[in-house]
């Protein structure tokens, strides 16, 4: 097989890689270069250094290490039967091109996956050596996002978090029964075993480093920016409800940072069972809302699935919206009084609202022409809330709230 | 009216040491015009000099902000800011009333400084120079930040880059990093930079390979990286032709007839097919955990990370079973690894028992749990899951065959029997089990665990160590 020139394969592999919705930098420790005089630096914000047509942030160098594949999931660009053009990096290749796009700063970093090529440990080997490659030879102190093979060995997972900020496993399908149907190869107890591979691995070594009573030197930090996932939404049946209910499980057994939500979009190539489709984006917008109310609203699951219709949730208007509409008991709260958690509950109120609302009502009431200040949707805000100069009086109630909110309704088109 | 004159728009120093002098005077806000040098010529008469009235002493998180906010273009900043210092003096919660205009002004003004900041940390390219004779790489970059921002924004620069020299020149001011040191210097033009790097073509080729076509978003791309930025961005020209021709490349997409299958990817799968097969018949301790850890025969398995399956010598003479697997277990795949494992292994050792010579199982293999927030919240096992699991714990008994069973709380006690009865009517004599083990009966550690009273909690310790320690007595009196 004669090699592919570099731009050829850059073209494929980062074709093969998007589908990938992570591109998170943040959440790791500070990293300067400024002790190893080499390059590279972490913060705890992440950059995104440009922007796609499609919305999405390019922060990191997103590629895989190769699209060959042994797997045949249905839903993917890179199954064994596709069709798809493919090639293969070699380690020294994907170090030259970070190294080299770092230095221009393009990216915060690399978020290096790959096909599985003769075994799991096979790939987690190679994926390994590349962030050894850029951490021991080049002293590179950037971001390094690895994927980790479900079913690779507990001792390559624990090399890979020695190099990596972020590990992730992919659980791809929410449900038991869609993994079988559309990705044979992959076995939901496997992906859950690598996950707690690392959450073990990143619990011991803050425990670890915690406990150094005796030791001069510190032991090796682990992942610091943890572990994520990814689910497809609208490949198979699952509903909204299956999908919440897998994160809820991954987010409190393997305490991952962040579950990505990719709306399944038509690919080179689709396999004959899943016709391509738009991809559901604003079933994706809806279910990372509502992941947001599970994190940092104090809402569970059952709480957010009561605004949803047989399992799934509104499309047309946002899930703490869709709450409240159906526990209209709960409001209009004053803002000058409720708890915090109440505040939250609040459709338009995020957290950072809130944080000021507390800051600002312990110095004086705040009255509604304060509001404007303090957070960015007062329209919104306004049946749901008084103050010492507000009350909504019958807008709570009434029957057509929702209608201020949702979309207006377009006329279907009539198909000929 | 007095007027101040700024040499150097955008630098601290200057405007703080004015700045500074007024307040002392106690010279109100509206007694004072700020101008830049360059401005039109003074209409007032130079006026008396300051005398200092007062010592002058602000937050200092305000001055931080102060510092930041004079990069702000905007000509009426070094009024407004002096007007916010003015009034801080009087009101030390100023900062905080977030509701109050001057404060909204400030804190509106240093967030458009930090998203200048934050923008150009995400689009300075740099374009590649050469190497020096050390072979140290040079770089150099061309920007156009919306406000003063270079000498706030350098520094960054210098802890990601320490290994290489580069320099980042705008129309107001540049910055080197040379000899692992950074210099500051005046505003430079465009053409001192190159017009081209070879690795821009590599870059350009990521971004549309990158790129969706499927979900074409182009406000949210445009919200992040606005126009204004797009001219010193090489990927930016890619922009236009990857919109104007996505739309094509997805009817492309949904047009094409499906394929067949890649004929060679059978030989690529066979070689990753090595199934393990399930052992036919269970003779060994191996073969159960293997069947054990393939277990669906209840809905545990859905949840649970992992089986776990009982560990010890085959040779043991005493076997104990406790409950399911907790949270660590399920994680480590081994039982008794947790918190209650820990206490467990104290016990046994002040009952003087070695763990390694001990089958240690519970009596479900999978952790029953729901998940609360960030936490896994253990469940009692139901009877009915206990019974299903009790085909796994009655083949560990019958390939070790202890002399003694010890079983650790309820749901052990009902896995072993089959019945469900009290600890206490079973504990304090060792009952004989059908298969001629003797059953000991004791609390679960877990219990242990969360007996708030410390007295009661030591007493119950004693016993169940008491407890442990009958069984070890038993095993040797029937070992003699």
């Amino acid at each position: 097989m004669s090699e592919k020139p570099i731009l050829q394969k850059l073209a494929v592999l980062a074709d093969a890689a998007k589908y990938d919705a992570s591109c998170a930098s943040s959440g790791t420790v500070r990293r300067d270069s400024t002790g190893t005089k080499g390059i590279g630096s972490t913060g705890g914000m992440g950059i995104c250094h440009s922007y796609a047509p499609d919305g999405r942030c390019i922060s990191l160098l997103k590629i895989l290490l190769t699209n060959f594949c042994i797997y045949d999931c249905r839903f993917c660009i890179n199954r064994a039967s596709s069709n798809v053009p493919r090639a293969r990096f070699n380690p020294a290749e994907v170090v030259r091109l970070t190294l080299d796009f770092y230095k221009r700063n393009y990216i915060e970093g690399l978020f290096l996956s790959s096909g599985i090529i003769r075994s799991e440990d096979y790939t987690m080997e190679q994926l390994v050596e590349v962030a050894r490659l850029l951490r021991e030879e080049h002293r590179f102190g950037g971001y390094i996002h690895l994927k980790t093979i479900a079913g690779a060995s507990p001792e390559l997972i624990a090399k890979a978090g020695l190099y990596a900020d972020r590990l992730s496993t992919n659980v791809e399908l929410p449900t038991e029964d869609g993994l079988k149907s559309f990705a044979p190869e992959k076995k939901p107890q496997t992906i859950r075993k690598t996950m707690a591979n690392v959450r073990v691995g990143v619990e011991d070594a803050v425990e670890a480093r915690k406990d150094r009573l005796l030791k001069k030197a510190k032991p090796p930090r682990f992942a610091p920016a943890g572990q994520s996932t990814q689910m497809i939404v609208g490949a198979d049946g699952a509903r909204d409800d299956d999908i919440l209910a897998s994160a809820t499980s991954l987010y409190s057994g393997y305490r991952l940072r962040r579950v990505y939500y990719s709306a399944y979009s038509p690919i080179p190539d689709a396999s004959s069972d899943l016709p391509p489709v738009r991809p559901p984006l604003m079933r994706e917008h809806r279910l990372y809302q509502a992941d947001w109310l599970l994190r940092f609203y104090g809402f569970d699951r059952a709480e957010i699935m009561a605004g949803a219709n047989e399992g799934m949730l509104d499309l047309s208007i946002d899930p703490k919206l869709a709450w409240a509409l159906q526990r209209r008991e709960s409001f209009p709260v004053d803002i000058n009084r409720a708890p915090r958690e109440m505040l939250l509950r609040v459709p338009g109120l995020g957290t950072k609202a809130v944080d000021r609302i507390v800051a600002a009502r312990r110095l004086g009431a705040i009255r509604i022409g304060d509001l404007a200040r303090l957070t960015a949707s007062v329209k919104k805000v306004l049946p749901f809330i008084t103050t010492p100069d507000w009350r909504p009086g019958g807008l709570t109630d009434s029957a057509n709230l929702r209608a201020r909110f949702a979309p207006p309704p377009e006329q279907m088109s009539l198909a000929l | 009216m007095r007027e101040i004159i700024l040499q150097h728009p955008g630098e601290f120093d200057e405007w703080r040491g004015h700045a500074r002098g007024l307040l002392a005077a106690r010279v109100p806000p509206e007694d004072i015009v700020w101008r830049s040098v360059g401005d039109s010529a003074s209409l007032f008469a130079d006026p008396a000099p300051l005398q200092p009235q007062r010592t002058v002493s602000l937050p200092r998180e305000l001055v931080a902000i102060a510092d930041r906010v004079i990069c702000h273009r905007d000509e009426s900043v070094p009024s407004r800011l002096y007007r916010v210092l003015w009034r801080a003096l009087d009101d030390r919660k100023l900062l905080e009333r977030r509701t109050d205009t001057d404060t909204d002004w400030l804190m509106r003004a240093e967030k458009a400084i930090r998203r200048d900041l934050h923008k150009m940390h995400a689009f300075v390219r740099f374009r590649r120079l050469g190497e020096d004779e050390t072979g140290r790489e040079r770089f150099i970059a061309w920007f156009e930040p919306e406000h003063r921002i270079l000498r706030l924004g350098a520094p960054f620069f210098r802890k990601r880059f320490y290994g290489m020299d580069w320099a980042i020149l705008t129309p107001d001011a540049r910055a080197i990093w040379h000899a692992e040191e950074l210099h500051l210097g005046p505003g430079g033009t465009r053409d001192e930079v190159p017009d081209h790097d070879v690795v821009e073509d590599q870059w350009r080729t990521y971004y549309g390979a990158i790129f969706n076509p499927a979900r074409v978003k182009i406000a949210a791309m445009r919200a992040e990286m606005p126009k204004k930025y797009w001219h010193n961005l090489p990927e930016a020209q890619d922009i236009a032709p990857l919109i104007a021709g996505a739309e094509a490349r997805v009817e492309r997409m949904r047009e094409t007839a499906v394929s067949l299958a890649n004929p060679r990817s059978d030989k690529w799968r066979a070689r990753g097919e090595a199934e393990t097969a399930m052992p036919e018949a269970i003779t060994s301790l191996e073969d159960l955990g293997q069947a054990v850890r393939a277990c669906t025969r209840c809905p545990l398995h859905c949840n649970a990370t992992q089986a776990v399956t009982g560990e010890g010598p085959r040779q043991a003479r005493i076997m104990v079973v406790g409950e399911q697997p907790g949270d660590r277990e399920d994680l480590e795949g081994r039982p008794f690894v947790g918190p209650a494992g820990q206490l467990l292994d104290e016990a046994l050792e002040e009952a003087g028992l070695d763990r390694s010579t001990l089958y240690v199982t519970n009596a479900v293999k999978h952790f029953k749990f729901v998940a609360r927030g960030k936490r896994r919240l253990h469940q009692n096992p139901s009877t009915g899951e206990i019974d299903i699991c009790r085909w796994w714990l009655d083949q560990e008994r019958a390939l070790v065959r202890p002399d003694i069973i010890v079983s650790l709380g309820g749901s052990a006690l009902r896995g072993l029997t089959g019945r469900s009865s009290s600890i206490s009517s079973m504990r304090g004599t060792a009952h004989a089990l059908d298969d001629g083990a003797r059953l000991v009966s004791t609390v679960h550690p877990s219990f242990l665990l969360r007996l708030p009273d410390r007295e009661r909690a030591r007493m119950e310790r004693a016993a169940f160590v008491a407890d442990l320690a009958t069984a070890g007595q038993l095993a040797r009196e029937l070992h003699r």
